[in-house]
């Protein structure tokens, strides 16, 4: 009912910004209500700001944006080719994708990457598990169960990407990490007690951290999820929506759930829990891994042996378990190829893990 | 009473996945003594569309968070939310955000 005459007329709330058009959303982050056309262009301007304000960067570099086919990468990779043009920037973009090798899931996003990439005029490069490891996810799963093959396809995209990057050359690759992606990751690292991670978590970008290791950046940290649906669904982009067969990843959903739980009584609990994640400082004297590289593969890596190469090692030995919790004591020995006893073999083939 | 609303329903960004992946469907509310609202649309919806994990589209008497419903392509938290009252051939769109990016 209308307050002002007690009419039964529904009277549309305009847009707080132009004050002509009818508006289509209320923006979790500000509160304000915005017509279509004054939301796209908030939405871009922020995404802008965030770039320029961390220089994220420089006129002439080759910027690879990690596209997967979803809702995140399609909006990142549309707002930056829109803000290169209208600002300038003087990047060469282009897409780059990893194919885990998932059928029915993977296969079928990768097609939208695919019309993506005539959509916007960008080159693509597809980096497939199978080629860079010999196995594809369908693969392991068959391996290792439904359990941690998480674990598995997450160290293995990591670096399929930076393969991937050095393989077009790129400066930099950009992901299409959003602000309720980072506060889920807060809050993760903060249940998980994984001090050396929720420090460099909310990072926006990540300097080179060595050969191998292209820097990243996530311009979307401080877009809200909600804006990013809205935006491809008012500009009707296309995006592919389904939720990866093999994903049981139960720990990321109860904390997305939690948050999302926050969010529908207080908008701003995302942003809040971003704004805690940076401001942290771990106290001096706190014990934190020590980056080298792999003896191996020469990727990063704290340990002598890089995690994905201790995945691979374990698939192809037929003892899954290696990579999965602790058995630094074994690197050693795996390096040297030296055979592993009785009792470590039978530990490490177990598939009930 | 009032007479039967028709309104015309979309899943999308996975929501549809919970209704045997339909997307679109026209539906006819039977006519009623008060208007229907939306909170009624959800328990009908519930009730007669849904057709897996009825946890992942409601919670309590509203959508599940991270849900987005638009009312004639306008945000429903600009429209009363529960309370909007439904219109003969309205345009109500569920999108879920809780999948992959």
């Amino acid at each position: 009912m209308c307050i002002c005459c007690f009419s039964k007329v529904k009277m549309p709330v305009l847009c707080s910004s132009c004050a002509k058009k009818r508006a289509v959303l209320k923006r979790p982050k500000t509160g304000h209500s915005l017509c279509k056309d004054c939301f796209f262009w908030a939405f871009e301007e922020e995404v802008h700001r965030t770039i320029m304000a961390a220089k994220l960067f420089k006129p002439g570099e080759t910027v690879g944006i990690a596209a997967s086919g979803g809702k995140d990468s399609t909006v990142l990779a549309h707002v930056m080719k829109l803000l290169n043009e209208r600002y300038s920037y003087g990047l060469e973009l282009m897409l780059i994708s990893v194919d885990e090798g998932i059928t029915g899931y993977r296969d079928d996003s990768l097609e939208t990457v695919k019309r993506n990439q005539e959509q916007y005029e960008l080159p693509l490069k597809i980096v497939s598990y199978e080629e860079l490891y010999g196995w594809t996810m369908d693969a392991i799963v068959k391996q290792v169960g439904l359990k941690n093959n998480c674990t598995f396809c997450g160290v293995f995209r990591r670096q399929a990407l930076d393969r991937g990057a050095i393989i077009l050359k790129v400066d930099k690759i950009c992901t299409g990490h959003n602000a309720d992606d980072v506060a889920e990751t807060v809050l993760m690292n903060v249940l998980r007690g994984d001090i050396a991670r929720l420090r460099r978590c909310t990072a926006i970008s990540t300097a080179s951290e060595g050969e191998g290791v292209v820097p990243r950046c996530k311009p979307l940290k401080y877009a809200y999820e909600k804006e990013i649906v809205l935006y491809a669904y008012f500009k009707k982009l296309d995006y592919f929506s389904t939720e990866c067969i093999y994903s049981p990843n139960a720990y990321r959903g109860y904390a997305r759930t939690f948050l999302k739980d926050l969010e529908s009584i207080r908008p701003s609990s995302i942003m809040d829990v971003i704004h805690s994640g940076e401001n942290l400082s771990v106290r001096e004297g706190v014990k934190m891994p020590v980056q080298g590289t792999c003896s191996r593969c020469g990727y990063i890596s704290s340990q002598a042996l890089c995690k994905s190469c201790v995945l691979l090692e374990g698939l192809n030995r037929g003892l899954p378990k290696l990579g999965i919790g602790k058995h630094h004591r074994l690197h050693d020995k795996i390096l040297s190829q030296q055979p592993l006893t009785e009792k470590e073999e039978r530990k490490l083939k177990a598939v009930d893990f | 009473m009032a007479a039967p609303v028709g309104v015309h329903l979309e899943f999308g960004g996975g929501a549809e996945l919970l209704f045997n992946g339909v997307k679109e469907h026209q539906v006819t509310l039977p006519s009623q003594s008060d208007p229907w609202d939306m909170k009624q649309l959800l328990v009908w919806i519930r009730r007669n569309l849904l057709k897996e994990r009825p946890e992942l589209f409601v919670q309590g008497d509203t959508v599940r968070p991270g849900i987005l419903v638009l009312i004639n392509d306008a945000d429903w938290e600009l429209m009363g939310e529960l309370e909007y009252q439904l219109e003969d051939q309205d345009n109500i769109v569920f999108i879920s955000t809780l999948h992959g990016g």
